[in-house]
């Protein structure tokens, strides 16, 4: 059991993680990739650094920054589950953890699909969330858009609500083996409406539907929440309070993930700043 | 307090409802649903005798759920005079749910 679990080795994800160290906490960092820095290679606006530095630089200075005090950091490794609630339950697509404390710092997501009919129709046969939804389509054509663990873990849930279900890899190749079910690679090229979805056109073929769901690349901070029961704001982002906990008792979140101003600056702030609301919520629950 | 909705009661609770209605349509299950029910109840004891405020279980009642095309929960919906007039999808701060209901 861990005192804390982070979702994600940012910026945000690893100053909470150091802080979270000080306190003498069990912590550990889970992080896919390096995050946004990964896409950049100057950074010259972030305090201390006399010459420009490289995204991955820094990225890999923190998590070195933090192996070093002892918290342990696991990169490359996703997280495709939060279940349960003190302790949560993590899935990664490696092993499951149990956690009391779970913070997320996945950093911004991103629009999922950017095709025609795509905003008009959601929450009008699209969905994110197949453990909300998936119940209203007993036995309907189900459509889902992904081509990884993320997509394999919503299989695993609309699979219980219908035998009818096409994958989509929108012209993404398929990472996961799958059997039983019908996998479309080509890209979608537009949603068909107007009042509901009814189906959706590939480059090829067009295909009838009574639902999509979406779960293309990894889960953000939001499709964790969202599942989870938490405030999301239109903009995708996790409404937090200013100690950065959620309405789910000993659910954080920090970072680009909450929105704001997306720097590092910003980002290492709330990591701080959310670690010694978590370390003082745990003393509150131990004594 | 909030009223639970059938389709046997809807005519008489919503369709010929002299207030307007809140209708909160949810699921045992689906844990954003869950997290709005106290939501729910907040406003049915705010807005007592100004709006009426009921629940579907879309388990129990898949007709009316299917009637009013609710393909995601939770949905809000708002009705004047038996009419929708506003359809929110999706877990809200109360603020919010009543301002986008248009109350
Ligand atoms: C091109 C570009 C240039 C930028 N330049 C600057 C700059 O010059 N100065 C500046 O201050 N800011 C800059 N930024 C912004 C800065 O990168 C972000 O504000 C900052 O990285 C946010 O930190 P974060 O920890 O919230 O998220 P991120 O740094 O994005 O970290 C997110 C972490 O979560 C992990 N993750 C996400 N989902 C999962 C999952 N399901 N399972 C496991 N791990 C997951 C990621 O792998 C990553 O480790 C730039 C951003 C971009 C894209």
């Amino acid at each position: 059991m861990y005192d804390v679990l982070v979702v994600g080795g940012g910026p945000a994800g690893i100053s909470a993680a150091v802080y979270l160290q000080r306190f003498k906490l069990k912590v550990i960092v889970i992080a896919k990739d390096y995050g946004a820095l990964g896409q950049t290679t100057h950074i010259e606006n972030y305090y201390g650094f006399e010459a420009p530095i490289t995204g991955k630089q820094l990225v890999e200075s923190g998590f070195a920054q933090a192996r070093r005090l002892g918290v342990e950091v696991n990169v490359g490794e996703e997280v495709l589950a939060i279940n349960g609630s003190e302790p949560f339950i993590v899935k990664t697509n490696i092993k499951e953890y149990h956690a009391k404390v779970v913070l997320l710092a996945t950093g911004m997501s991103r629009p999922s699909l950017r095709v025609k009919g795509f905003t008009t129709l959601q929450g009008k046969g699209i969905s994110f969330c197949g453990i909300c939804d998936g119940f209203l389509y007993r036995n309907k054509r189900i459509g889902l858009v992904g081509s990884g663990d993320f997509m394999l873990e919503e299989l695993d849930v609309l699979k219980n609500f219908s035998k009818n279900i096409t994958i989509f890899t929108h012209g993404e190749p398929l990472k996961v083996d799958v059997k039983e079910f019908a996998v479309i690679t080509e890209p979608i090229i537009e949603l068909l409406g107007p009042e509901t979805l009814t189906g959706l056109k590939t480059s090829n073929h067009q295909y009838e539907l009574d639902a999509l769901f979406i779960a293309a690349g990894t889960p953000s901070a939001s499709d964790f929440a969202m599942r989870m029961g938490a405030f999301v704001n239109p903009k995708n982002e996790i409404e937090v309070s200013p100690t950065f906990s959620t309405n789910i008792p000993g659910l954080y979140a920090a970072g680009d993930c909450t929105g704001g101003l997306l720097q590092i600056s910003k980002a290492v702030r709330d990591g701080a700043e959310a670690s010694l609301a978590i370390n003082k919520y745990l003393k509150t629950k131990t004594s | 307090m909030t009223i639970k909705i059938t389709s046997e009661n809807f005519q008489k609770e919503v369709m010929e409802s002299p207030i307007p209605v809140i209708l909160d349509f949810w699921a045992e299950w689906c844990r954003p649903c869950q997290m709005l029910g106290p939501i729910i109840e907040d406003i049915s004891n705010e807005l007592a005798g100004k709006v009426k405020v009921g629940k579907v279980n879309v388990d129990e009642e898949g007709l009316l759920a299917n009637q009013y095309r609710i393909s995601s929960i939770p949905t809000v919906m708002a009705f004047k005079q038996g009419k929708p007039t506003a359809q929110v999808i999706g877990l809200l701060r109360k603020e919010d749910l009543l301002k986008r209901l248009g109350l």
